[in-house]
């Protein structure tokens, strides 16, 4: 197990190494010079100079990226040049609320996604089947800012049933929170469903054609202890992988998400950086993002090692 | 008999996928598709029945009508001729931004799948390093520090599918590294370059074309992503993406506004997908 988790550790180091060059990398490619930029439209001289010397500009550019990992490894991602803040903070802020949509879409894709892959695959090449396949393509050619339109359209507009934006605190009014949650959930988690579920019924087949599911049949189990107790459960190993490594993509969508139904989350606060020139925050964001999958990648690895008992030999 | 084997002959591998790609209703309903919204990009000025940036005061909101069959937006242009025309960038969009990733992606992962050792280590971490943005993310920070504009989100878009491209080139050097005809094309003293472009590139293509088609489709959604935000092609020129996001301004009273640009959006990526899973299903019959 330490042996594994120090392998796994020793990939993820150098991972991260270049994922930082990477982000450093994205401020070269500002034209002009970085610290007018980085000041945003106003270009006070008092900003311009102080940026000049937070950011070493003068110095050559190994020796800024020294500066600048010294920083981010101290948990100090510079400052907000829009609202004045440091960036850590402002993360900090919304990140919960992003955590939450991302969460509660997870939850709905796995539900519908899990689902229809093992109907699909239990009635491999009826209507079933055919209805799950479609609807995962549908799900994986939607793109999910114009589904959320849509939702407003139906679920707002016309029926009037959910709030068409905005955001309550689950800790202010939970069934408010949950009314405003629940279509950008959907919205965000529709088209990861459909990736499940293609993963899904490619694991069941698998699986349902194999030896010890055919045993089980013969002992006469009912087939439903067959599919859910036997055929799923080795089925899902995989699934675990990806679902850790779908938060990372639902985290992409989410820019999209927040963006549609005015949420103040993660994807609000890199969006309306990109507008206001804010570039620390673009590079936190991205940095953020980019740690946080590595870990769950790292976990689901982890997850991976002690549920296949396989995997410890 | 003779016909019976001259056909045999005839049947290519290459002839054998394209009839099993024929049979395929999904992948060709998909070219179908594709190349109606191609030929409407060609040919949009002589198709579209407005000028998409001329306005007028009578189509301001105005519900579909014969004159203006997709109804006209907030500032009185027609919808209809608006999609026409941004056809373009999406279908510009999808082309070059994955032109972009396979240029940059391919030689470099043959390179590291041919090399092997520390180019391929330090190769393949940098690899790992890109995946782990996620796409969206890296393509609205690349974006957003190149500048807003449709070329900018094009080499955004290709230099985030990139590392796909890498991944599945070197997994598949890998593979036709192992086999029986580079050995023998290394024992013939074959040099390094022409084993690789000459012997490995042609028998790793397939699966390329497929991950292409399939990039294709990610990028006209992507594209329309950052067009959406406003990282994209800039107003008033007309694109998929930036008219939801006007059109997000106006639902309740104009959902026309709404509804064409994204059945387009949807077509036009359903249609790539449908074609890269068909292609996939006939360059590769083990895949059914």
């Amino acid at each position: 197990m330490l042996n594994f988790l120090l392998q796994r550790l020793a990939t993820i180091v150098p991972t991260l190494f270049f994922v930082s060059v990477l982000i450093f990398g994205l401020q070269q490619l500002l034209p002009g010079d970085p610290a007018i930029a980085l000041a945003g439209e106003d270009r006070d001289p008092n900003v311009v100079a102080y940026l000049r010397a937070k950011f070493h500009l003068d110095e050559p550019l190994p020796m800024r990226y020294g500066y600048w990992l010294a920083g981010v490894l101290r948990g100090d991602l510079g400052e907000s040049v829009r609202i004045q803040k440091p960036v850590t903070e402002l993360i900090l802020e919304k990140l919960p609320v992003t955590i939450e949509l991302a969460a509660l879409a997870m939850l709905i894709a796995l539900v519908i996604g899990v689902t229809a892959g093992v109907i699909s695959a239990v009635k491999k090449d009826t209507a079933w089947d055919y209805a799950a396949n479609v609807f995962a393509l549908w799900g994986l050619s939607t793109p999910n800012f114009w589904l959320g339109i849509l939702f407003i359209l139906l679920f707002a507009v016309q029926l009037g049933w959910l709030p068409a934006s905005g955001y309550v605190s689950p800790f202010e009014d939970l069934k408010a929170n949950l009314a405003a949650m629940i279509m950008p959930a959907f919205v965000l988690g529709n088209a990861f469903a459909a990736v499940l579920m293609r993963h899904t019924r490619s694991a069941m087949l698998q699986v349902l054609s194999s030896d010890y599911v055919r045993t089980a049949r013969a002992k006469g189990l009912d087939e439903r202890t067959v599919v859910l107790k036997h055929a799923l459960r080795n089925a899902l190993i995989p699934v675990i992988t990806l679902g850790a490594l779908g938060l990372g993509e639902l985290l992409g969508g989410a820019v999209l998400t927040e963006q549609v139904f005015s949420i103040p989350g993660f994807g609000k606060l890199i969006v309306d950086a990109v507008f206001n020139r804010d570039y620390s925050v673009v590079q936190g964001v991205v940095l953020c993002t980019a740690t946080a999958y590595l870990s769950l990648n790292l976990l689901a690895d982890l997850a991976y090692y002690l549920v296949n008992p396989r995997m410890r030999h | 008999m003779a016909a019976v084997v001259f056909q045999q002959l005839e049947a290519t591998p290459r002839r054998r996928a394209l009839r099993r790609l024929m049979h395929r209703g999904g992948a060709m309903f998909g070219l179908g598709v594709v190349a109606f919204f191609i030929l409407i990009a060609l040919f949009a000025p002589w198709i579209a029945p407005h000028d998409p940036l001329a306005t007028s005061w009578d189509a301001v909101r105005r519900a579909p009508n014969a004159a203006y069959l997709f109804g006209g937006d907030e500032l009185g242009r027609d919808v209809l001729s608006r999609i026409i025309w941004g056809a373009r960038a999406s279908i510009l969009a999808g082309l070059v931004s994955v032109s972009i990733s396979m240029a940059l992606g391919v030689p470099i992962g043959m390179l590291a799948g041919y090399m092997g050792r520390w180019v391929d280590a330090l190769i393949s971490r940098l690899t790992d390093a890109m995946l782990a943005c996620p796409f969206l993310i890296l393509a609205i920070a690349l974006a957003a520090f190149l500048g807003p504009s449709l070329t900018n989100a094009m080499i955004a878009i290709g230099i985030s599918a990139t590392p796909i491209f890498i991944r599945l080139t070197r997994a598949q050097v890998l593979a036709a590294k192992a086999e029986d005809y580079v050995e023998a094309a290394r024992a013939l003293g074959n040099p390094h370059w022409r084993i690789a472009l000459r012997h490995i590139l042609p028998n790793i293509v397939a699966p390329l074309i497929v991950q292409a088609t399939l990039a294709i489709a990610a990028a006209v959604i992507a594209e329309a992503s950052l067009s959406f935000l406003g990282l994209g092609q800039q107003p008033p020129a007309p694109s998929w993406g930036s008219m939801l996001n006007t059109a997000r301004n106006y639902v309740d009273q104009a959902p026309w506004m709404a509804i064409w640009p994204g059945v387009s959006i949807f077509l036009l990526v359903l249609s790539f997908n449908l074609l890269g899973d068909g292609l996939r299903d006939a360059l590769d019959p083990r895949h059914q």
